[in-house]
């Protein structure tokens, strides 16, 4: 037994982490997000790099690593507030595979993989249903929990653009999928629990973010001539969030873990990571805005960013309180 | 990251959990205190002699120098076995720990086995009437004598002071010396004259902890652990030691907690209740991301061999997660849940303790924003 990343999945993090630092720095998500775009260059890249089908099956184009590998990608991804379409065709990828017949499989993944294609996903279980990365998807999937879901082109779908706080990726609105696409087997909804973990991934890397944005600032901002730090009202929020984030890790990455070795527990792990993800991410995020005073605020200011996504990531693929009762139920209150 | 267990993990599991079946003393006697201890300490005994005291203590010194993974496995079979807890737990999760990390050879020799046997019972003299968590602040004097030192102050809260053969007494050698400088560490013998120790009664109504008042009373040199005025950094050892071992045996604890408060919900038909449901829900959660938080500080520590300041977290978490499920179950037992022989009751006073003992959650906040986050120390 033992709880930490093989050397291998570190370096995957290491790596990611590197690139991201020099390719994708918080003025270029700026840029993106005053544009209204995506960075299509660093789309580009990723690509390149093979992250969409990082946990694609070999045999259906990708490199065939697991949710541990992915969940690092995200992770990173939420870390730097990457403005790229991923997590649309994440979630594609992961439910095509989990319930996608063989010449949907051959269809839709390879070209996934290789960001030949850009995949969005509506989430039915929200009210009204809310699509993501909808700019310039080709393929949409409309999960569903209740049983069966949809796959199909994304100009078969009639989607009303949506202006959500986040910029930093493209969302609308779906009023009916009656009639859209090909049908998905109840199977496919495995897929739906593991992209609530890189959903989940994708909110630790926000909030680590956040986190140590309030720290440094904390260090170096003085107020009555010493730094903000050295007040616990400061520091003992600063621990606070140092619980959340921690609390956060341990379970998205067992979440991540289950749902490679031990699928059986997914729904329960997947569950508690989506809640303590949502609720955490928000808690961190703006605990850090309270942290940096006046400047948090202020539109000038990165940490924006973060709490906008973390904001509305916290809202997909269940909510907190959808999540909660989904633990209660396996639990057995 | 792999959780699943190895072929000899397993293996272990399953001889550990063979031998609980076989040798469960059965139910604790409860009402007498000194009874209940004995009861403890003659279980401790027969844990010794089964060979699982001590487990990741090394095997020259009675141990069986068992992994860390392994002590986690036989903990939570013996929280699966509903086993009661061995008397000399101080001794077994500080005391022994911390001799074996800056103790001498001689010490060693002469200190380990009979901690584990459960013969010489450990207390930790730590805290004074003036010093808590400023505990480097702590006035009890050591003076230089023949052969040794003669000390003279007094400790407070000192659990099982009134059972304990050895404390661990931080006492001041060096006056003149910055606080944190002039701290050594002893180990206190306390069948002698000059120690007195003073029952004192908590909100439970139990007297586990005690007023200790010493009066010249003597150490001899070889009784020092580590050198004289570095005790500080022996005494942090320690409290590294408490908290991650009371993390520990907590996420076995709580766990089992859990389990029993599912039976009274079904039991008392409250589970349709939504706040009810919701309460439940962020226990789980919270006492998964404690489970798994244990598992990556001993995945951790295995490599650094003593636990760091992360596992604060650990005892923090346990604080807030006692408290909370007390709560409710106190809650929903309604007027029962005032009862002072409900056994939930009792449970809902003891943990209102959790979050002073062993640090106080402040201090554990503290110790996590300056030592993790490396923020500015508190002046
Ligand atoms: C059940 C129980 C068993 C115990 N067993 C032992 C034992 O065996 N051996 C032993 O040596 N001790 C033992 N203790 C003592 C325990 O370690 C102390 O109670 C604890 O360290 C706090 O010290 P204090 O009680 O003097 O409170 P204080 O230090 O006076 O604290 C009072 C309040 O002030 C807060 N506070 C203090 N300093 C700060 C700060 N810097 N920043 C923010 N807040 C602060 C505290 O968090 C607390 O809320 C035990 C205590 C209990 C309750």
């Amino acid at each position: 037994m033992n709880f930490d990343l093989t050397e291998d999945q570190r370096e995957i993090k290491d790596v990611a982490r590197q690139f991201l630092e020099s390719r994708c720095k918080l003025d270029d998500v700026r840029k993106a997000a005053d544009a209204g775009s995506y960075d299509e260059g660093l789309w580009k890249e990723i690509c390149e790099l093979g992250w969409p089908g990082i946990a694609t099956p070999e045999a259906d184009g990708g490199q065939g690593l697991g949710m541990v590998e992915l969940a690092t990608i995200c992770e990173e991804l939420g870390y730097a507030c990457a403005p790229v379409p991923f997590m649309g065709s994440v979630i594609d990828s992961l439910v095509i595979a989990a319930g996608g017949s063989d010449e949907q499989r051959a269809r839709w993944l390879p070209n996934l993989a290789t960001g030949e294609v850009r995949g969005a996903a509506v989430m039915v279980d929200s009210s009204p249903w809310v699509a993501i990365d909808t700019e310039g998807a080709t393929v949409v999937v409309t999960p569903d929990s209740k049983g069966v879901g949809r796959v199909g082109e994304a100009s078969e779908l009639e989607i009303v653009p949506l202006d959500l706080i986040d910029k930093t990726r493209s969302y609308g609105e779906v009023a009916s999928t009656d009639g859209f696409g090909e049908e998905l087997p109840p199977e496919h909804y495995q897929g739906v629990l593991k992209s609530q973990v890189a959903l989940s991934a994708e909110m630790l890397g926000l909030a680590q973010r956040a986190m140590e944005m309030a720290v440094d600032y904390a260090r170096d901002r003085e107020q009555f001539g010493r730094p903000i730090g050295a007040y616990q009202a400061v520091s003992h929020r600063c621990a606070e969030m140092l619980y959340a984030v921690e609390e956060t890790r341990s379970l998205v990455y067992y979440a991540a873990w289950c749902a490679d070795a031990e699928p059986e527990t997914l729904p329960l792990a997947a569950a508690m990571a989506k809640a303590q993800a949502s609720e955490a991410s928000w808690s961190v995020v703006s605990s850090s805005l309270q942290v940096h005073g006046g400047i948090g605020f202020t539109w000038e200011h990165d940490l924006q960013f973060l709490l906008k996504r973390a904001r509305t990531d916290g809202r997909l693929l269940g909510t907190p309180k959808q999540e909660r009762a989904r633990v209660a139920d396996l639990v057995g209150v | 990251m792999d959780l699943t267990l190895t072929e000899s993990e397993a293996a272990f599991r399953d001889e550990a959990r063979d031998w609980f079946a076989k040798n469960h003393p059965g139910e604790t006697p409860r009402g007498d205190e000194k009874v209940e201890f004995e009861f403890r300490r003659s279980w401790q005994k027969t844990l010794h002699d089964g060979g699982w005291a001590g487990l990741s203590w090394p095997a020259e010194f009675g141990g069986r120098g068992a992994s860390l993974i392994e002590q986690t496995l036989f903990n939570e079979e013996m929280g699966a076995a509903d086993a009661p807890l061995p008397a000399n737990v101080l001794g077994l999760v500080m005391g022994g720990p911390v001799v074996i990390a800056h103790g001498d050879e001689a010490q060693k020799e002469r200190y380990l086995e009979p901690i584990l046997s459960a013969e010489e019972i450990w207390c930790q003299g730590f805290s004074e009437p003036e010093s808590g968590s400023d505990l480097a602040s702590l006035k009890t004097r050591a003076v230089k004598s023949d052969g040794g030192w003669k000390i003279t102050g007094q400790k407070v809260w000192t659990t099982y002071a009134h059972e304990a053969k050895w404390c661990m007494l931080l006492a001041r050698t060096d006056q003149d010396a910055p606080k944190h400088q002039g701290i050594t560490y002893f180990l206190l013998d306390m069948d002698q004259a000059e120690v007195e120790v003073r029952p004192l009664r908590q909100i439970t109504g139990e007297a586990e902890f005690n007023e200790i008042f010493l009066e010249e009373a003597f150490v001899p040199d070889e009784n020092i652990v580590g050198e004289v005025g570095a005790g500080w950094s022996v005494a942090i050892t320690t409290l590294m030691f408490e908290r991650a071992g009371l993390g520990a045996l907590a996420v076995v604890g709580l766990g089992r907690a859990y389990e029993e408060l599912l039976k009274l919900i079904a039991e008392r038909d409250v589970g349709s209740d939504p706040s009810v449901r919701e309460r439940m829900a962020k226990l789980k959660i919270g006492l998964e991301a404690m489970r798994l938080g244990a598992m990556r500080t001993l995945t951790a520590t295995m490599k650094t061999g003593i636990p760091g300041p992360e596992a604060s977290l650990g005892k923090w978490e346990w604080a807030v997660l006692n408290q909370e499920m007390t709560d409710l179950a106190t809650e929903i037992l309604g007027v029962d849940g005032l009862k002072s022989d409900e056994e939930w009751t009792y449970r809902f006073l003891r943990s209102r303790a959790n979050s002073i003992e062993g640090g106080t959650t402040e201090v554990l906040k503290n110790i996590v924003a300056e030592r993790v986050l490396g923020l500015p120390r508190l002046r």
